[in-house]
């Protein structure tokens, strides 16, 4: 603790006490949202039959399905790692140190998979590798139904965290260290061993347990690319609660999945702690330079080339597939989406444009209230230290607890007044706020923390009262990083799909909701219009993060960081 | 039902809401007093197949006064597993699509409250499982196997016709079924396999099955609009397989939805591989408005609702009066002697079946 800090506290001595008030809120919403409606199907599915069901904690190891489920999770959410790490390094680089036009552009447009809904990336992919799909159509290949499929789309989505994890402290790594080496004899190679990769170590660590902790629960895309014969943990507890409706097998797999986020969140925060650790920050204009020589350029071109292959092309594949009617190009499934097709979902298809862009405000209103406050009080002086550093990663775990349970939980618990929110539309928006609040929490910690505590201080000697401390102080200076957050918020709200397919209501569905239910539906006219939803819905999510990408911060003042929260997950 | 009248207030309440809890609270109270408080509202709680004809509807509403919401709430599996999830304050007042293979779990889960309906008498008798009538027939399907007519012409095979046929040589690598564990055709078609082969004898029947390259996919929209050769949409699709597990008024659909009406419908049905399903709906336990319900059950039995069933959700009447439209009798088949099974045998033993199932056929 810095001297400033002391002082602050012994000037501020109910610095604790403010702290907890701060986490009060944010606190009893996590209470009420996700600790309670888990925990009750949870509970749930141990006590059937008025007695606990302990016992099934064997039985479910025991059964080979699955212990398959479980292999199968593991070694895909490994594989998938790795894979992405193997594409997306380079890129980092890239992005991280080479200077070339577009590069602003280029940074947007891979971040976008990540914010895309599951369901438009599975399409897509289904679209490319599918029956009909390009690869059909031009060599006869079929990736769909294979694991292939489920490992590209995941380097798809992830591409964009080992980028802006890695690429973000990579960029501002001082170049002069390794120049050194390099002048003390040591060859490129040893220069990079040495000098560079040590130090990107935790943040690549943190960069591929990020990519973990999502693989690991992936839904969208194993439902929509593995077929029956493929299923993650995420996708058992779906099919064991909503197919099978074996409830105690369901929360002893809930259980499991529990421990195993828990698990790679304590390492997680354990990697980005050990990173934060003295590492010579210089600014990221410094370190970037025109590609020099045949290797540079090749790694520049390689890169596009990859992006082009693996990001855009299944993107470009879908769009054309909404314009690709049954009489040749045009607006026809565009059309399809405003008639009312009773049959589908009692409203035009368009208004879940609306249903989405309303959820979407509303649970970005709510993230930003609860992460604000959350962050706030993480970055209070005061006491209670350990206490809120478990807050800390408590808000992370939504993040990885089975939305499927989140979303049955509500509807078995949040049945009663005066929290009888079933019939209310704004139970969606709670539980795609759940999924908002630790990006806002990672975007606006890093910001709080870095603002100088003599400053807030040195406005309480003056007599300011807390709140106008935060307006004066804090609130100019975490302003950039709040509309960040907004925006994150809102492009996540847009595109969740676990909790919202099982609480939307149908005659509400969210974009997503739409597409998944377009795409289970025969026809092409059917699969046509979920082509041309899920173009509106990449078009409407794109949009947010481009603006996103203009407000992003600039400069060496606090707020200078990666503009997408991942690099401080 | 509330449905999005004004975006501008939602957005409104949504930032009071978020503001604070209470306002959330208040917010959630209004919306429970406007969707279930009128008792000329009545809830139908169904599955995505769920159709009937407008008119038909609105007779009723007219006759009757009251108002019907449609809740249709994903498949018949998933439906009926969260309406016993939330039994104990139900979405809606009425559920219909549960059916013979499901039956037992939502009686035991306590989902339906008694109701005999005045129309019970009219009722086929066979298909009045429930002593206590907590449940009400409505219509039955059979699960069969389809076949693609022009397949079986242009490689001169005779298309097959039971069970034991599908496992010869000649239809290597011809049929699609669906997923036991996720889609209720597929579970049909398990139940069959096991009430011809016996407890014992249907994994081995399932083996020789598998052996002979039977091709399992999730749900029946993916079987038989797109795997399957002999359908409009699998046609477009590129379909590979000839043979689908779907039900025996499917060719009748083909013929119906075919864009010039054909002398016979371009896909058969082997009578042989037919599984019985029966299709309920019920009073919900704790119905908010219990009388709609009796009602909308009522109007689910009669006449005008049961000879309008089979054109809108291709499956039969379990009434003896209602009149089948002339296109079943022109393009369906009449199954006589479909497998059955009680449903207390299907309760007991479907889940170990559909588990022993997935290792068996899918792992």
């Amino acid at each position: 603790m810095t001297a400033a800090r002391k002082a602050a506290r012994r000037l501020w001595p109910k610095g604790s006490a403010a702290r907890l008030g701060l986490a009060a809120v944010p606190a009893a919403f996590f209470a009420l949202f996700f600790a309670y409606p888990v925990t009750a199907i949870v509970l749930r599915g141990l006590r059937e039959g008025g007695h606990w069901q302990f016992g099934r904690l064997g039985e479910v190891l025991g059964d080979p399905g699955i212990r398959h489920v479980l292999w199968f999770t593991t070694w895909q959410a490994l594989a998938s790692t790795a894979l992405t790490l193997l594409v997306a390094l380079p890129g980092a680089y890239v992005l991280a140190r080479l200077d070339f036009p577009g590069k602003a552009l280029l940074r947007a447009l891979v971040t976008v998979p990540f914010v895309l809904p599951t369901v438009v990336a599975g399409s897509a992919f289904l679209a490319l590798l599918g029956r009909g799909g390009l690869l059909d159509d031009l060599w006869g290949l079929r990736l769909d139904t294979t694991v292939w499929a489920i490992l590209l789309a995941h380097v798809f989505f992830n591409y964009a965290v080992v980028v802006r994890t890695v690429g973000g402290l990579w960029a501002q790594l001082d170049p002069r260290q390794e120049e050194a080496a390099r002048m003390l004899g040591a060859s490129r190679l040893t220069a990079w061993r040495t000098v560079t990769l040590p130090a990107l170590g935790p943040a690549v660590a943190a960069a591929a347990l990020m990519v973990f902790l999502f693989t690991f629960t992936s839904f969208g895309v194993v439902t929509i690319l593995g077929g029956p014969t493929y299923a993650t943990l995420e996708v058992e507890i779906y099919r064991q609660t909503a197919d099978v409706f074996d409830l105690p097998t369901a929360a002893v797999l809930s259980l499991i999945q529990f421990a195993a986020v828990a698990l790679i969140l304590l390492v997680h925060a354990w990697t980005v702690r050990r990173r934060e650790s003295a590492l010579h920050l210089v600014p990221p204009a410094a370190t970037a330079h025109r590609p020099r020589g045949a290797a540079q350029w090749t790694l520049l071109a390689g890169v596009l080339l990859t992006v082009l292959v693996l990001l855009l092309l299944p993107l470009a594949v879908l769009v054309q597939r909404s314009f690709d009617t049954g009489g040749g190009p045009g607006l026809g499934y565009y059309r399809a989406l405003t008639r009312n097709d009773d049959e589908v979902f009692l409203v035009p298809p368009v208004e879940a444009i609306g249903n989405s862009l309303t959820y979407a405000l509303a649970a970005t209103a709510i993230a930003l209230v609860i992460g604000c406050l959350a962050a706030a009080a993480l970055t209070r002086p005061g006491g209670a230290g350990r206490l809120l550093r478990g807050f800390d990663a408590l808000l992370m775990l939504p993040l990885g607890v089975s939305a499927v349970t989140v979303g049955f939980g509500f509807l078995i618990s949040l049945d009663e007044p005066p929290l009888d929110l079933r019939a209310s539309w704004i139970l969606v928006p709670l539980a795609q706020a759940l999924v908002g609040v630790p990006f806002v929490v990672r975007t606006m910690l890093p910001v709080l923390r870095a603002i100088d505590p003599r400053l807030r201080e040195a406005a309480r000697v003056l007599g300011a009262a807390p709140h106008r401390v935060w307006r004066e102080i804090d609130l100019p200076l975490a302003a950039r990083a709040l509309l960040v957050a907004a925006g994150f918020a809102f492009a996540v709200s847009l595109g969740e799909f676990g909790a919202t397919v099982f609480i939307a209501r149908p005659d509400n569905p969210t974009l997503p909701v739409a597409v998944a239910r377009l795409l289970g539906r025969p026809g092409e006219s059917n699969y046509g219009q979920a082509m041309a939803l899920s173009t509106l819905l990449m078009l409407v999510c794109a949009l947010s993060l481009l603006l996103l990408e203009r407000v992003r911060p600039r400069g060496r003042d606090a707020a200078d960081r990666p503009a997408v929260p991942t690099g401080e997950m | 039902m509330s449905t999005v009248t004004s975006r501008t207030t939602y957005v409104g309440v949504a930032l009071a809401a978020a503001v604070g809890l209470t306002t959330l609270t208040a917010c959630g109270d209004s919306e429970d007093s406007s969707s279930g408080g009128k008792s000329k509202d009545v809830t139908l709680v169904t599955h995505d197949s769920f159709a009937v004809s407008k008119d038909v509807l609105k007779e009723f509403e007219r006759r009757t006064g009251y108002k019907v919401h449609r809740l249709k709430d994903g498949d018949a599996g998933r439906a009926v597993n969260k309406a016993l999830l939330t039994k104990d304050n139900p979405q809606g007042d009425v559920f219909f699509g549960v059916d013979n293979t499901l039956l037992s779990r939502a009686l035991d889960g306590g989902l339906f409250q008694p109701y005999r309906t005045p129309e019970l008498s009219s009722l086929d008798a066979a298909t009045r499982l429930d002593k206590e009538h907590r449940v009400t027939p409505v219509d039955t399907g059979d699960i069969c196997v389809n076949y693609d007519k022009k397949y079986f012409d242009e490689h001169r095979i005779k298309p097959p016709k039971t069970l034991e046929d599908l496992t010869r040589p000649q239809y290597k690598n011809l049929l699609v079924t669906e997923n036991a564990g996720s889609s209720s055709p597929g579970l049909g078609f398990l139940l069959g396999t096991a009430a011809a082969y016996g407890d014992e004898g249907w994994p081995t029947y399932w083996k020789k099955l598998k052996a002979n390259g039977i091709k399992v996919v999730d749900g029946w929209e993916q079987a038989y609009n797109q795997e399957f050769s002999g359908s409009a949409g699998g046609r477009k699709a590129g379909g590979e397989r000839p043979l689908v597990v779907s039900y025996a008024s499917s060719p009748v659909a083909e013929a119906v939805y075919a864009d010039t009406p054909p002398k016979t419908a371009p896909t058969g049905v082997a009578t042989g591989t037919c599984f019985r399903q029966i299709e309920f709906a019920g009073l919900l336990s704790n119905a908010k408005n219990p009388e709609g319900g009796k009602a909308l059950i009522d109007f689910l039995a009669s006449k005008r609702f049961q000879e309008d069933v089979p054109l809108n959700m291709f499956v039969s009447p379990v009434r003896g009066d209602a009149k089948v439209p002339a296109e079943f009798t022109k393009y369906g088949t009449v199954v006589r002697e479909p497998y059955t099974m009680a449903p207390d045998k299907i309760a007991d033993k479907r889940d170990d079946w559909v588990k022993s199932w997935n290792t068996l056929v899918l792992k």
